[in-house]
């Protein structure tokens, strides 16, 4: 069931958006472009090499997902719209090639290692991050360290 | 005063400067004490670099605690294309065992950029995560949740490229990385001043600064071929056709890339948000002095630390 559900996804997707089947899809925070067709693979935003024309820095014959996932965006009604400033958690490669419909009817796409959880929420929150080292904290840590 | 309290002071105390170590490969310890000792006097901070344009060097930990040692301020850079998430944490961890605490988390260049471009490319994390992660360790926790006590007061960093497309969306993308818990942004070099001060004004707009410093990179070169080469074969790099031709067409080459750069400096401090300098220094004289005295930042900080230097 679960891999008929696979193929059937991927024959849908694969001709529209050369979905890789990451198994979590975030096509609707991406203004409908597949983030895992960037040769980075990169989930939020840009690298820093796209050059000029805005091709992509790793195959310079095709645009930069992220100039075209942007673009695509900006243009969406605001949910739509504002999804690419979402921050997204990093890959959970174990997902790959499972059927990223069933992962979110169960919401095993949205399960992160605890770690990212609590910093999630600590921002959610609004909790100051916790990399906000302040100059008091800081002065006593970096001893030895020239001024 | 370290480069976390300079960055981070409420009222900017005078502006930072930083700068990117030369990679390092043979030499041991005394080639790094040479470039320290060149280094010392103008910066704050000096970036360990992680395989810079995808050539494999001498590991960015063990330049940042060379340096340490050497009693500079060292960044770790961290990119994301050679390492997956556990090396990536692991090499944080390290680090700061060592006394390393500032962590400046980037993406990096594809491994096409380099000279190995067979080689399998990572990016199991990308540069906001790994932004996110460092805070993670910061927070005092791995990313499975597992503790790490005590846990290391990083100061995190990113990078941003006000200088390539799509121009209007780079601020949103440096505040993604001011949300996952970056609190400085050195900024590639850029040789378009109107990108840098749109930008700048951007970020303020976004709220990017003033909760993280703005550190807009310098590049000095020798001359118009480096300015060419910058232009043709580094993706994100763009110089204006009319500054290659005032370098290439001065009578001194050397002196007019320098004025350049003097010029862009000064924009680049005077653009709100901007905390400081970040220096990538091709041309390894005196030049980098001559650039700090020329905008009045000081130079002559000294170094301490275990192997203290003559400065
Ligand atoms: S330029 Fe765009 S598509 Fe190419 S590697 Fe960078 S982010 Fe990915």
């Amino acid at each position: 069931m679960a891999t008929l559900l696979a193929t059937i996804e991927h024959a849908v997707k694969k001709p529209v958006w050369d979905c890789r089947m990451c198994g979590q899809c975030v096509l609707h925070s991406t203004g409908f472009t597949c983030p895992m067709t960037c040769p980075k693979s990169l989930r939020n935003g840009p690298c820093g090499g796209v050059r000029e024309d805005g091709a992509c820095e790793v195959d310079p014959t095709m645009t930069c997902v992220w100039v075209k996932a942007y673009g695509r965006a900006r243009r969406l009604p605001p949910p739509l719209r504002d999804g690419v400033d979402e921050l997204r958690a990093p890959v959970d490669v174990r997902l790959q090639g499972t059927s990223s419909w069933a992962n979110l009817a169960t919401g095993r796409d949205r399960r992160r290692p605890e770690g990212w959880e609590a910093a999630e929420r600590a921002a959610a929150s609004g909790a100051a991050p916790p990399a906000a080292v302040g100059p008091a904290e800081d002065a006593q840590d970096a001893e030895g360290v020239p001024n | 005063m370290t480069l976390a309290e300079l960055l981070t002071a409420p009222e900017p105390y005078r502006p930072a400067v930083t700068a990117e170590f030369p990679a390092l490969d043979g030499g041991g310890l005394e080639a790094a004490a040479a470039h320290a000792s060149r280094l010392a006097p103008y910066v704050d901070a000096v970036n360990a670099t992680d395989n810079p344009a995808a050539h494999a060097h001498a590991s960015n930990v063990a330049v940042a605690v060379a340096l340490y040692r050497l009693g500079l301020e060292p960044v770790l850079q961290v990119a994301c294309r050679d390492k997956n998430r556990l090396a990536v944490q692991a090499d944080i961890v390290g680090a700061a065992l060592h006394g390393v605490t500032n962590v400046c988390c980037m993406t990096g260049d594809d491994t096409t950029a380099g000279d190995e471009p067979e080689a399998q490319r990572v990016f199991d994390l990308d540069g906001p995560q790994a932004v996110r992660t460092a805070a993670v360790l910061a927070g005092g926790r791995y990313l499975s949740g597992r503790p790490l006590s005590p846990a290391p007061p990083l100061f995190i960093g990113a990078v941003e490229n006000p200088g390539a497309p799509p121009f209007e969306e780079r601020a949103k993308r440096a505040l993604k990385k001011v949300r996952a818990g970056a609190r400085f942004l050195q900024l590639q070099i850029c040789y378009r001043p109107e990108r840098i001060s749109a930008f700048c004004e951007r970020a303020e707009a976004e709220g990017v600064t003033p909760a993280a410093a703005l550190l807009p990179t310098v590049a000095l070169v020798k001359g118009a071929r480096a300015l060419r080469y910058m232009d043709a074969k580094v993706p994100g790099i763009s110089v204006p056709q009319e500054v290659v031709e005032r370098v290439e067409n001065a009578s001194d080459e050397r002196e007019a890339s320098y004025q350049v750069s003097l010029e862009l400096a000064r924009n680049a401090l005077a653009q709100p948000g901007v905390r400081g300098l970040h220096i990538t220094d091709f041309r390894h004289d005196d030049t980098l002095g001559r650039l700090c005295s020329d905008l009045g930042l000081p130079t002559m900080r000294t170094a301490q630390g275990e192997d203290a230097m003559a400065v």
